[in-house]
């Protein structure tokens, strides 16, 4: 784990995230089929340089806090036939990520 | 030359070129194969330049692979994805010039055809706008 100088992580292990539903610009980690999806934070990963600043050379400071946050695999995907419980996990970086709140059909 | 497979693209909507998770690209293909001595060099060089040297960051290198057109993504292996990235990020920050990896090349092929070996004349695209020249 890479503990570098940043900002302090924002979101706890079992909040309610959601990822950001924004445009890429550039080099981006951040998978386009979880954008503006919701999910639960399991666990802090640590604290990373912005792959999207070091993808043009710049140092990537603060460095940011990457979480991995598990997402229903039925929240993905509209046809998905598999068991109910079967879930996703992905590394998302904290400025992709924002509160969530409930939406009006939940 | 591999298959043009663009096609699966259509419903893309707009994600960038390496970001397929979700479409239908058919089947994984899990056979295992040998590298190609070459393959291996452009690895050795990678890791000694973004992880030793410090010449770029590995996510410079994924944000060149990225700047594929989808034909080009497409059609290249993932060792020409690297190697490709190697040589523009070598050019990018300064190590070598343009000019001396096209007059080594030129010397290479020489060298391979005079040896009797195999050389390609065909030249790796830099950019979308140097192809169209």
């Amino acid at each position: 784990m890479t503990m570098e100088h940043g900002t302090p992580p924002r979101y706890a292990k079992g909040d309610k995230v959601r990822v950001d539903d924004r445009d890429a610009i550039g080099h981006c980690r951040t998978p386009w089929f979880l954008r503006g999806r919701t999910g639960t934070v399991v666990s802090i990963q640590g604290t990373f340089r912005d792959p999207e600043r070091l993808a043009y050379h710049y140092p990537g400071l603060p460095a940011l806090p990457l979480y991995k946050v598990r997402f229903n695999q039925r929240d993905l995907w509209p046809d998905y036939n598999g068991p109910e419980h079967d879930q996703l996990e992905a590394d998302i970086y904290e400025n992709w990520l924002r509160p969530a709140t409930p939406a009006p059909h939940e | 030359m591999p298959e043009k497979k663009n096609e699966y693209r259509a419903e893309a909507g707009g994600r960038t070129v390496h970001d397929v998770g979700g479409l239908d690209f058919g089947a994984v293909d899990f056979d295992e194969h040998d590298l190609a001595l070459w393959e291996r060099r452009v690895d050795a060089m990678i890791v000694q330049l973004a992880t030793k040297k410090g010449v770029f960051k590995v996510d410079a290198m994924r944000r060149v692979i990225e700047s594929y057109g989808e034909q080009q993504y497409d059609a290249t292996t993932y060792y020409e994805k690297w190697a490709r990235a190697l040589r523009n990020l070598l050019v990018e920050q300064n190590v070598i010039s343009r000019e001396e990896l096209d007059a080594k090349l030129v010397e290479t092929r020489a060298k391979m055809r005079a040896a009797g070996r195999e050389a390609s004349s065909e030249d790796v695209p830099w950019n979308e706008w140097d192809e169209k020249k």
